[in-house]
């Protein structure tokens, strides 16, 4: 098993399990927001529709479905600056 | 050789160039090679994955696993002659060793794995960049809790639960049944699969399976995991609902509509092929797949094409496309012209595919004006109704301008109103400033750098 942390929150799932699917299977459902300010979660799952972007370890802008877990990860969600 | 795509065309490509003696580089977006089919929880890989995936891993070829291509470029013709030019007949007189030596590179190709610039220099390019999905755009599908068909089965994959969920799948295709079956295999509670394909149609291209029977064998052995909810076809989705999260969708099959209450609604119309970086390299299309000859080389010399970015097919075809064009590529002509016959014989049968699948017309009529089209940059339907091509409703509303470039709603945009995809370009998909830069100095010859 391994944990991450997302929104500063532990989540710990199986080795191999994507950041998106971590998530989805704590309850996140909201990832980002839209350029308007809608609510977005993943929809391909497989890298091509960038909703499930997310900032992991500091570095914006990660597809979540691409990346999998590793020990320690940080994961933030929602973090545009709406205006 | 650069092969771009770790499912299975991809792998069969780079297994076949390297067992023939040919250097490959083979890169994957995913953490793992397989493509969206092959992909697997870690010791659950069917049997025929493993084994390719063996095989490829004995034959030499350099696997980059999570690397994306950013850039792909030939270098102009003026300043680096081809091959034929400087050795005419090559492979007779010059070992292939020295000849890498002696000339330059013909392709350059930029990636990024994780935060590192890749810089490969090819003299051949297999892509087998794949398929998406078909996105249609309703009312509502813009919600969380709304994804892929696809996308529910690489996000099971992935590690996703779908234990207890109540489930609509609305959409279009073979891809249905063994999502549906999965999906319950999971837990997840079925409520509906529809398609949107008409019964006459479906039931013709189920007829016509009888001359594949491990196909129709494999449908009904799907069929039975998820025997407790109903298939019906003629039926789509056609609102979902919900106060900023799912909680019902409408389904009609043109006469009645209905709600069904749920967690998730999986919807997409069959699949479209991947053709970014073939057209980034000038590689002709037509009807959104990429035209290649009977040796899988594109319009464009050294560039080959495998798999579903020339058609949708399926796994078999994908493989011995694959291959075709692994071998091909690697000069192996006479071994893939074996090939041939396969080829063909699994072609037949995604035409029928298409045939039986395509999109209904009043799927044309679901979005209103405020349905969003272009997710990225949130672009409304009303918007978008006044232009008269990709290009023009992009200089005016930035659709298909946003991270996805266009991936996702540029299928919605041909669909809806017709026009064909915009020009690619570089990037050709978001990348870190310093992997451009590294893409400016390729030109000036970088050295082999894997990004590890």
């Amino acid at each position: 098993m391994v944990t991450i942390v997302a929104d500063g929150r532990d989540v710990t799932v199986p080795e191999g399990t994507s950041v998106a699917a971590a998530l989805l299977n704590f309850g996140v459902e909201v990832f980002r927001h839209s350029v308007t300010g809608q609510d977005r979660g993943p929809l391909c799952g497989m890298g091509i529709c960038y909703e499930c972007r997310v900032t992991i370890d500091d570095v914006p802008h990660r597809r979540g479905c691409l990346v999998p877990v590793a020990e320690g990860l940080q994961v933030r969600t929602r973090t545009e600056q709406i205006v | 050789m650069v092969i771009v795509g770790g499912g299975p065309a991809g792998i069969a490509a780079a297994t076949r160039a390297a067992e023939s003696g040919r250097r490959v580089v083979l890169l994957d977006e995913s953490p793992q090679v397989g493509g969206q089919i092959w992909r697997h929880q870690p010791g659950r890989a069917i049997p025929i994955a493993r084994r390719w995936i063996a095989r490829l891993e004995r034959s030499g070829a350099t696997v980059l696993s999570g690397a994306s291509v950013v850039d792909m470029r030939e270098r102009a013709r003026a300043i680096v002659p081809s091959r034929a030019h400087v050795v005419p007949s090559g492979a007779d007189v010059v070992p292939s060793g020295a000849r890498d030596l002696l000339l330059p590179k013909r392709f350059a190709v930029t990636g990024e794995r994780g935060l590192h610039p890749i810089l490969i220099e090819a003299d051949a390019i297999v892509l087998a960049t794949g398929a998406r999905e078909r996105f249609i755009p309703f009312p509502g599908w813009t919600m969380p809790g709304v994804i892929g068909i696809g996308g529910a089965q690489a996000l099971l994959k992935a590690g996703m639960s779908f234990a207890g969920k109540r489930v609509v799948i609305a959409g279009s295709g073979p891809l249905l049944l063994p999502v549906a079956a999965a999906l319950v295999a999971d837990g997840a509670r079925l409520l509906l699969v529809a398609e949107q394909g008409p019964r006459r149609a479906v039931a013709r291209f189920a007829a016509g399976l009888w001359r594949r029977p491990r196909a129709l064998l494999q449908a009904a052995r799907y069929r039975t995991g998820f025997a407790g909810t109903p298939y019906e076809t003629g039926t789509w989705v056609t609102a979902a609902h919900g106060d900023g999260r799912l909680q019902e969708v409408s389904v009609t099959d043109g006469t009645t509509t209905r709600t069904i209450a749920c967690d998730v609604l999986c919807a997409a119309y069959g699949l479209v092929p991947n053709t970014e970086l073939a057209r980034l390299l000038g590689c002709e299309t037509a009807h959104g797949a990429v035209v290649v000859d009977d040796r899988q080389e594109t319009t464009v010399a050294g560039v080959y094409c495998v798999g579903e970015s020339t058609g949708i097919g399926g796994v078999d075809l994908s493989l011995v496309e694959g291959e075709i064009g692994g071998l091909c590529a690697g000069d192996r002509d006479a071994s893939a012209r074996a090939l041939h016959g396969r080829r063909a014989g699994f072609r037949t049968m995604a035409h029928a595919m298409e045939r039986a699948f395509a999109p209904r017309a009043e799927l044309r009529e679901l979005a209103t004006p405020e349905t969003i089209v272009c997710r990225c940059e949130d672009v409304p339907l009303g918007a978008l109704s006044r232009h008269w091509s990709a290009r023009q409703a992009k200089l005016y509303t930035r659709v298909g301008m946003g991270p996805c470039q266009g991936r996702v709603c540029g299928a919605s945009l041909e669909f809806l109103f017709g026009w064909p995809a915009d020009a690619t370009r570089v990037p050709s998909e978001p990348a870190l400033l310093s992997t451009l830069l590294a893409d400016t100095a390729h030109d000036a010859g970088a050295p082999l750098h894997l990004g590890v």
